[in-house]
């Protein structure tokens, strides 16, 4: 299969206008380090932003940064890093899940809306992209958005770029709203809590004035109890005064430490990259956006009927759950339980066989499917853009 | 006077009295407003300059009525102009002789508060500032803050993607919107989103936001609500130059401190605001930066003196770090009324280009270079954090032609604010206003891609469809 390797726009348009004249249905890549989630799908090619990298605008002082979708996000984290600043939404790394090799790209965080804990508080992906450029179906460069991060002129197409797993577009630059790396990060850990009072707990905190980070609960193996973690970042004496606050605030949840240091930026990477639930052999792997305070019931009715393991992350709105490979990972329960819930779940990972025998992403209502063909077209009217990797014929 | 409104439609002028008769059938006798002087109180929106009596008013109460009434308009491809409170600066909520205004204003409910979950269920049709009093006893608040929210609805929120002073820390409203309800145009019934952080999907609802009543007419809104900081305070400083105040900007983002606001004001709007609000602003200064900090006493107090320290280098001629409540409100007054205070002055147009704040100095020296040119004044009051300027273009309406003049400046600032990289609008909108320089900014082809995927939604362009998209070179589906 030939895989393309664009150097620029210019040459990503001509890969994908031939691809369309001639109906090469094209795979959409950068590094492929998440190439096992998603729908497994039939191409006949692919094309890859690998070869299109650089940073190529960084204004510290204007909290934006711009590289080429096929920058790896080491290099981005890298070179803001040595400005003290970051990306705000701590873009959660797929590896270790999903047992892949090689260097994710920045145009893939975009792509995929990659966040992690400090989603609750800083917004995902979508909402520090502030621009994008992308060579749609049609083999046409299209802009939208642009380097400053107050934004009204048009149509939002960023923010459909974003999550849009390669349906769309090739994105061959993305910009970024970025922020100063915090001087300090501390977490509160309640030891003892079951799901229900961890929600609490969490839901607690973040109802407070004291601006948390980070809120996340993981569950001892007998469900008995778990560590609730609540973080809280930024100088260092207002940490402290933050961190006081909590406790007073949490005081009847007894059983709490103070971790900071590299235990503590180790503990929030596992929560971040989901990696807590690995090292579980070949178990399927879900994940769940739900109201924060229908959590506990969600992971409740999954257990109830399969042997399943989770966390909480986003203060109890992003469910982690492994469950057995077997039959169909356990989707039929999954999806009885976010009709009965609310919100949506993916099936992360799970053998291709079993992604192609179930439903990946949530089943949408009838009128927005009809949407979600329409704006399918309006980008790639011949359906080349990597085919049925969200939905079947999108 | 110089935007053009398409042609009016004279088949539907024609049939004016039975569109009435139809959408009588569908709403309650007072939702339906068809009298010239009652039309006539919808003619304009915040960008008074322009007025078009529509067909009719309806006001319905229900999403139900609301469905009735679009597909009524679609089955007789009649326009359809949505409306919130009509306080649009851009001419967003202007109608069309040939168009019915379909206003949200009287479902103005909250439906539903989760402070648990922090989010609130609303109907669209309540103000913004409605939003916050209704969580405000359980120290909540809905963070977007535009400075109409006491009279805008989050309907027209979200169709502008509106913004306010305090989006450096909190975001415009697409960071707060978690999920509507829509009524498409033919009247189907859509949940976007819900009390979840993210969408499953295409991010429908962020295409939505922002789409200035072109996708479809929002009826209800889930949004997050957030617990407010314990306090707040700003610090005041005058400098000598627009150079050192810009330059000092950079240097409070550049040492890591992201200040609630941060808000910039030259000579002429320092001296107009003082005149009016008696603020205690200097008048010896080329321009002033409000910076404001959240948190407690303590973390106010050590945030501000960080930020003293950091103004220390760009040699501020004034100094006034708040120590009350009272001297908070003085030093915010005069911000808040520089609209009005402009206002008893001079006639004046309120542009909303944004810039990479790097360029501020260059920026708002062609500014006045391009004002003057036409003979008029100009007063600069913008978000100086996030690059959103607001320049207020100031003439005199009884003088034959300065109108134009200043929508001249103003279309060279706009043009201006693009060519040094930003923007036509951070948050007022495309409306009318901007609607012909949107070629500055994109090109043939981004912009067919955008009205492609608006004909997903509205494929014979039925919805507000005098606005965004310069009338040549339109597209279908």
């Amino acid at each position: 299969m030939t895989t393309h390797l664009p150097r620029d726009e210019q040459d990503a348009c001509i890969v994908i206008r031939d691809a369309a004249d001639k109906g090469t249905l094209l795979n959409v890549s950068g590094n492929g380090t998440k190439a096992p989630m998603g729908r497994p799908n039939q191409t006949d090619a692919s094309i890859s932003s690998a070869a299109m990298t650089g940073i190529t605008l960084y204004e510290p002082t204007e909290l934006v940064i711009s590289a080429r979708s096929g920058t790896p996000v080491l290099e981005v984290m890298r070179v803001l890093a040595a400005k003290g600043q970051e990306l705000p939404f701590e873009p959660m790394d797929y590896r270790a899940l999903l047992g892949t090799r090689g260097e994710p790209t920045i145009g893939a965080v975009a792509a995929m809306n990659i966040s992690g804990p400090r989603r609750i508080m800083a917004g995902a992906a979508r909402d520090s992209l502030i621009g994008v450029r992308f060579v749609n179906g049609r083999g046409e460069v299209v802009k939208s958005g642009g380097r400053v991060m107050k934004n009204v002129t048009g149509l939002d197409l960023v923010k459909l770029m974003a999550g849009s797993w390669g349906t769309l577009g090739l994105l061959t630059e993305v910009t970024f709203k970025v922020l100063p790396k915090p001087e300090r990060m501390a977490t509160l850990v309640i030891r003892g809590l079951d799901d229900r009072q961890a929600v609490e707990a969490l839901s607690q905190a973040l109802g407070s004035p004291f601006d948390v980070t980070g809120a996340a609960h993981v569950p001892d193996r007998d469900r008995r109890g778990g560590s609730t973690l609540i973080r809280v970042e930024g100088f260092s004496g207002s940490v402290d005064y933050r961190m006081n606050e909590l406790r007073r605030l949490l005081k009847r949840f007894r059983f709490m430490d103070l971790l900071e240091g590299n235990g503590a930026e180790a503990l929030w990477q596992s929560v971040r990259d989901a990696t807590v639930l690995t090292g579980q052999g070949e178990r399927a792997v879900w994940r769940v956006s739900t109201a924060p305070t229908k959590g506990p019931d969600f992971a409740a009715h999954v257990a109830q009927a399969l042997d399943a393991q989770w966390f909480y992350d986003w203060g109890g709105g992003l469910l982690w759950i492994s469950t057995p490979v077997e039959g169909d990972a356990g989707a039929a329960v999954l999806r009885e339980a976010t009709r009965t819930f609310g919100g949506h779940a993916t099936l992360v990972r799970a053998p291709a066989e079993v992604r192609s025998a179930v439903d990946v992403f949530e089943p949408q209502a009838e009128a927005l499917m009809t949407l979600t063909k329409g704006i399918k077209a309006s980008f790639d009217p011949s359906g080349i853009l990597n085919p049925g990797r969200m939905y079947a014929g999108i | 006077m110089t935007i053009a409104f398409p042609k009016p439609d004279e088949a539907v002028l024609a049939r004016r009295g039975e569109i009435i008769e139809g959408l009588g059938r569908l709403v309650a006798a007072e939702a339906l407003i068809v009298s010239e002087d009652e039309r006539r109180a919808f003619e304009t929106d915040g960008l008074t300059a322009y007025r078009q009596v529509p067909l009719a008013v309806v006001l319905p109460s229900t999403t139900q009525e609301v469905s009735a009434v679009l597909r009524f308009c679609h089955e007789r491809g009649v326009k359809v102009v949505p409306r919130g409170a009509g306080t649009s600066l851009c001419g967003g909520a202007i109608p069309q002789q040939d168009a019915i205004v379909l206003g949200v204003a009287k479902m103005n409910r909250v439906l539903d508060v989760n402070f648990e979950g922090r989010t609130a269920r609303v109907q669209a049709g309540i103000t913004n500032l409605g939003i916050s009093q209704a969580v405000a006893h359980e120290g909540f608040f809905y963070a977007p803050d535009p400075s109409s929210q006491l009279a805008c609805t989050i309907a027209g929120n979200i169709a502008m993607n509106s913004g306010g002073a305090h989006c450096l820390k909190y975001g415009v409203t697409t960071n707060n919107l978690l999920g509507v309800t829509m009524v498409l145009l033919d009247g189907t019934v859509v949940e976007i989103g819900g009390e979840h952080l993210d969408s499953p999907g295409y991010d429908i609802l962020g295409i939505v936001c922002g789409s200035e009543g072109q996708l479809g007419v929002v009826t209800e809104a889930v949004v997050r609500i957030l617990r407010a900081a314990e306090g707040a305070r700003p610090a005041l400083m005058g400098f000598g130059s627009v150079e050192d105040a810009g330059a000092c900007v950079a240097a409070i983002i550049g040492a890591g401190i992201i200040p609630v606001a941060l808000e910039y004001m030259d000579k002429p709007a320092i001296q107009i605001c003082e005149a009016f609000a008696h603020a205690g602003y200097p008048l010896d200064v080329e321009a002033m930066l409000i910076v404001e900090v959240e948190g407690s006493d303590q973390e106010i107090d050590d945030m501000l003196r960080r930020i003293v320290a950091i103004a220390e280098p760009f040699r501020p001629k004034t100094m006034k770090v708040s120590q009350s409540e009272a001297e908070s409100a003085a030093i915010w007054k005069g911000r808040k009324s520089a609209f009005g205070a402009t206002g008893r002055v001079a006639d004046y147009i309120c542009m909303d280009g944004t810039i990479p704040t790097g360029q501020l100095p260059f920026v708002l020296r062609r500014i006045d270079e391009i004002v003057k040119s036409y003979g008029l004044g100009v007063a600069n009051v913008f978000h100086a954090g996030d690059g959103n300027l607001h320049p207020l273009v100031m003439f005199n309406t009884n003088v034959p032609g300065e109108m134009e003049k200043a929508e001249k400046a103003g279309e060279d600032i706009l043009r201006l604010c693009v060519e040094v990289g930003g923007c036509l609008t951070g948050e007022h909108g495309v409306g009318i206003e901007k609607r012909d320089l949107m070629t500055c900014q994109f090109n043939a082809t981004d912009l067919e891609q955008q009205m492609r995927v608006r004909g997903v939604f509205d494929p014979r362009w039925l919805l507000n469809p005098a606005k965004v998209f310069p009338l040549e070179g339109r597209l279908a589906a």
